[in-house]
């Protein structure tokens, strides 16, 4: 039987439009309402992981003043925070929510290819969820032994919440990454599947193409964080010793042996290191989107973009040991790790490039989406230059395991794509809600989150730089601290406790605006591609009417001299607009 | 317009921040000046790329800013522009990485002529091991590791009879020697650092890592564990002391060896029950210690804690600040007790003491006590017998005394002298009582187990 398009089968499948309010909004298979409720429910702990870091900076800033923060309570706290964070609140938001959200209408699709495993990917994020929350409430609390959950140290007293904590961690993740893989198939699927006629890859936004290549990474890396989570349960609760050496604990002899902890540390770190490109490629990917939008200017040399994406992509797999320079790995790994790491820096460096040499020559608008882009250009450039230290070996040796690592991978991997995550719901707000966010909020919202963020991590790297661990309860009298830094260090709280008051801001902002923001309209910012171009707003079951749309051109048709208007959305035909690059019109 | 001012002002503000800020590397003590050479080096590189990048960006934000009726420029792409910055990108990062390498090959090959010292981590104590004479270690085995034998040494291995013990978190090196540190952990991650050195490694159970330096600079630095390890990682503190040669071998003269260990004879209880007659004054005939001279119970104590206290005072590290009044009393009467062997007799004679539970004197919210006991048991045991080759019993001795000791700590009599880790430790742990309820709390908890 010859291929045909799905693009050519439109009027063949069915499309399941839901008729109740349950199938409609909960046992939902509309891609834009799951989208939103892997985007609500990664927000929600996103807010409780938030709280768990102010908690963390009351401690640092003024030890031992607070009754209810124990050593305990303080390595989960860190432990919770960073696990939150980083998977359940960064990796489900971009792929779950955006990822959800924005791959059927921006290659012109009417859902996913398989809507039923889209939804199942949502419920079974929620179970994930709230097994890992569970662990709050559980005999010895959630497991404290930092978001690595390095072994022994993870499943051996001396570490808290080393009965059920651990355990429900490790289900809980192995549940998230079923779900991941239900929803990062459907992705991958659909983009190569679904895209409709004219949408050739190389004219997909970059947005897209930065949550392609990170669904792949997430789907060949995620095996391996599964596999240790089943190798360290076993480990728990069946005796036996994948990680665990012979060993003491608290006095006694223990019945492992053979194991290695550092075999746990490389499954890690394999999969560890590609979750920072499977949340920074989707942050690439939409923060390009939105400076070519409200700069009116085509993204600056487009191709290159792609291409250093699946480089970064690629190499982002042979990078994994620069997370375990002081670990005790064979040192010669040194060397090719520190290698692969700098070599890494040069795509990298060319994004940035390319997102600055695309505001050149625009005519730039400072809307708060834009505000939120050049914040992220501003932060990411630090934090990826602070990675430099960290990656050249050597560098990495007095740095490592201080506060200069903690902001590095704050700046990096919190501020900057935190940066896009706002920056992303303010743009696409009006698509999805039909109404204006309030502007003014919005700013105010920016500004004070930007330059506090700055407040928490800039100075944060010079603890580092003095020496200061991570991971420290308390630093008591240590004899290279002076005083000041303790004042430095309640500066810091003071400063976080204030970023984390500001985003109330954005959450009153956009539920307020959901009754009273202005309406939208189908295109309130010019954008050329096709989510833009949907016949209702916010787009209905199915996306588009009667008709797909055709994409004749690529997705930064910007300010093309001669046309009547500063933006070309991708499916205007090509005979209605002047010529131009071959980037455009398929003439 | 302020985004652009805002972002001129983050780049100048970095700027004085890094040249102005107090709080910078702290001065080398060993031979890795090259670390701090490449870092210097990655600074002016990626300094220059982090102020040309966002002045550049300020400039375009400001030259380009939107105006009604204004058109941008329509360029995909520059591809010799493109070029060029991925030329000069990569000259850069070579530039960083060449002499990193350099470095990193510097690091890992170990001078053949170097002192070697084992650093052995447990949960939350370090101690050290010399090769002895011989020049070689004795193989070990954590299955061998017990309260007689706290390293694992194989009593069958040769090599093992010399090995130099140092049961204690304070380690001696040689001044402008190399230095090679073997890296060996007995329960689970640690990591070695000392600011100063600049280098640092894991601890990992089941292998043996390394790392070398060179100290380069006379005095005394603090060991820190960076690897997470559990609720105490931050108290599991040391110190190393970088002095001239004869002063090191000195040191390492007056540190037992394992066959000495091993070959010493247990303490004599009956020689012991002369020497207590001093004790007794005020510890009581039997141990049992007495309030009104405020002298703590000690029949059923660990043997080994007894031990370091009575060495902590005769030394000088403990009963010497100016308010801890009953330990300035406790200090000159350890001093009676001369050597070693004397002590060890006493300990004995306490150990043939009867163990009857102390009277309960303290009061407190048990349920509380017991929440805040979660902490102390990680050392002290859940059931406050005290853990092994850990930290004392607590259950059935005075509370009182443990009452006036957490205050002591929380206050910095006890614990104080930087040479006294195990009472820094607890002072770090006595932190995290808020008051004297809580301690009351706690140790109203204990008298119930």
């Amino acid at each position: 039987m010859a291929y045909v398009a799905i693009a050519d089968r439109d009027h063949e499948i069915e499309h399941h439009d839901p008729t109740t309010f349950i199938t409609k909004y909960v046992w939902s298979q509309d891609h834009k309402v799951i989208a939103i409720q892997y985007g609500v429910t990664a927000m929600f702990v996103g807010l409780i992981a938030l709280c768990l870091s102010a908690m963390m900076r009351l401690q640092l800033g003024f030890p031992n003043s607070f009754s209810f923060i124990t050593p305990a309570d303080y390595y989960q706290f860190i432990t919770m925070h960073g696990m939150i964070m980083v998977i359940f609140l960064l990796t489900a938001l971009f792929l779950g929510g955006f990822g959800n959200y924005l791959i059927p209408l921006m290659i012109g699709s009417r859902d996913m290819v398989f809507p039923y495993m889209n939804m199942l990917s949502f419920w079974v994020y929620l179970v994930s969820v709230i097994v890992l929350l569970a662990s709050f409430f559980v005999p010895g609390g959630p497991t404290g032994a930092g978001w690595t959950l390095y072994p022994p140290q993870a499943i051996l007293p001396g570490t808290p919440g080393t009965d059920w904590g651990i355990i429900l961690m490790l289900v809980s993740l192995a549940l998230f990454i079923v779900a991941f893989t239900m929803g990062g198939l459907n992705y991958v699927t659909t983009i190569l599947q679904a895209r409709t006629r004219g949408m050739t890859l190389m004219r997909m936004p970059l947005s897209l193409w930065g949550i392609f290549m990170a669904t792949i990474l997430g789907l060949l890396a995620f095996p391996a964080l599964f596999v240790s989570a089943v190798m360290m349960t076993l480990d728990k609760v069946a005796g036996t010793s994948f990680f665990m050496p012979a060993i003491m604990s608290m006095g006694e002899n223990l019945s492992h042996e053979g194991g290695s902890p550092i075999l746990f540390q490389h499954l890690f770190w394999f999969f560890g290191h590609p979750e920072v490109y499977i949340v920074a490629l989707p942050a690439f990917g939409l923060v390009s989107d939105l400076l070519s939008t409200h700069a009116r200017k085509n993204i600056f040399g487009y191709r290159m973009m792609v291409w250093a994406i699946i480089a970064i992509g690629g190499l982002s797999f042979i990078v994994w040991a620069h997370h375990m320079y002081v670990s005790g790995m064979n040192p010669y790994f040194g060397f090719f790790f520190a290698t692969t790491t700098l070599i890494i820096a040069v795509p990298t460096a060319i994004k940035v490039y390319n997102w600055v040499l695309t505001l050149w020559q625009g005519n730039i608008r400072l809307t708060v989406p834009m505000l939120f882009a050049i914040g992220f250009i501003f932060t990411f450039t630090h934090g990826g230059l602070t990675g430099i230290f960290l990656g050249n070996v050597v560098v990495d040796l007095p740095l490592s395991d201080t506060y200069f690592v903690v902001a590095h991978f704050h700046m990096v991997m919190g501020v900057s794509p935190i940066m896009v995550v706002f920056g992303s719901i303010y743009h696409w707000y009006p698509k999805i809600t039909g109404r204006m966010f309030n502007e003014t909020l919005g700013k105010w919202h920016f500004w004070l989150t930007f330059l506090g963020t700055y407040a928490i991590y800039l100075p944060m790297h010079y603890l580092g730089f003095l020496g200061v661990p991570r991971r420290y309860f308390a630093m008591g009298d240590t004899e290279f601290m002076p005083e000041s830094a303790f004042v430095l260090n309640q500066g810091i709280t003071i400063s976080a406790l204030f970023v984390g008051l500001v985003q109330l801001l954005f959450l009153y902002n956009i539920i307020v605006s959901l009754k009273k923001g202005k309406p939208a309209g189908p295109n309130p910012w010019n954008a050329t591609t096709l989510e833009w171009q949907t016949p209702d707003t916010p787009p209905k079951h199915g996306n588009w009417g009667d008709e797909l749309p055709v994409v004749h051109r690529w997705a930064y048709d910007y300010s093309v001299p001669g046309y009547h208007d500063d933006f070309i959305p991708q499916n205007v035909p090509a005979d209605a607009t002047p010529a131009t690059s071959e980037h455009g019109s398929d003439t | 317009m302020p985004l652009v001012i805002a972002l001129i002002l983050l780049v100048v503000g970095s700027l004085l921040f890094h040249f102005l800020s107090p709080w910078t590397f702290t001065p080398l003590a060993s031979n890795w000046g090259m670390i701090d050479f490449t870092v210097d080096l990655t600074f002016v590189v990626t300094g220059i790329v982090f102020v040309a990048v966002n002045l550049f960006m300020a400039y375009a934000i400001y030259r380009f800013r939107y105006k009604e009726g204004a058109r941008a420029k329509y360029e995909p792409e520059n591809k010799k522009l493109e070029i060029w910055l991925t030329v000069l990108t990569t000259i850069g990062v070579a530039a960083m990485l060449a002499p990193g390498l350099i470095v990193w090959a510097q690091f890992v090959n170990v001078p053949e002529n170097a002192t070697e010292i084992e650093v052995v981590g447990q949960q939350w104590r370090w101690t050290f091991r010399l090769p002895g004479e011989d020049g070689k270690f004795g193989m070990t085995d954590s299955r061998l590791i017990s309260v007689d034998n706290e390293f694992g040494i194989n009593p069958d291995d040769p090599h093992g009879d010399d090995d130099v013990l140092v049961d204690d978190a304070i380690v001696h090196v040689p001044l402008n020697e190399p230095v090679l540190f073997w890296l060996r952990s007995k329960d689970v991650l640690h990591n070695f650092t000392v600011a100063q050195f600049r280098v640092k490694m894991d601890l990992v159970p089941g292998m043996e890592t390394y790392m070398w330096l060179e100290p380069t600079r006379l005095g005394e630095y603090e060991i820190l564990c960076e690897e997470l390890c559990g609720v105490a990682h931050h108290a599991m503190r040391g110190r190393v002391v970088v002095e001239e040669l004869e002063d090191y071998q000195a040191w390492v003269a007056s540190q037992p060896t394992f066959a000495e260990l091993q070959a010493k004879p247990p303490g004599d209880p009956v020689l012991g029950a002369a020497s207590y007659a001093v004790c007794a004054a005020c510890h009581g005939s039997q141990g049992e210690g007495l309030l009104a001279l405020n002298a703590p119970k000690l029949s059923g104590q660990d043997p080994r804690y007894l031990k370091r206290q009575l060495r902590n005072y005769k030394i000088g590290l403990r009963g010497i600040h100016e308010d801890d009044v009953n330990g300035r009393i406790m200090a000159p009467m350890a001093a009676t007790l001369v050597n070693d062997a004397i002590i060890d007799n006493v300990i004995a004679y306490i150990g043939t003491l009867p163990d009857t539970p102390a009277a309960a004197t303290v009061d407190g919210d048990i349920a509380h006590g017991a929440k805040l006991y979660v902490l102390c048991a990680n050392c002290h045991g859940a059931d406050g017998q005290g853990i092994k080759m850990n930290a004392p019993r607590q259950a059935g001795m005075n509370d009182w005394y443990l009452l006036s000791q957490l205050k002591n700590f929380k206050q910095g009599l006890r614990g104080h002298h930087p040479e006294d880790l195990g009472g820094k430790q607890m002072r770090l742990m006595a932190q995290t009582l808020q008051d004297d309820q809580a301690m009351r709390d706690v140790v109203a908890y204990i008298n119930t187990l």
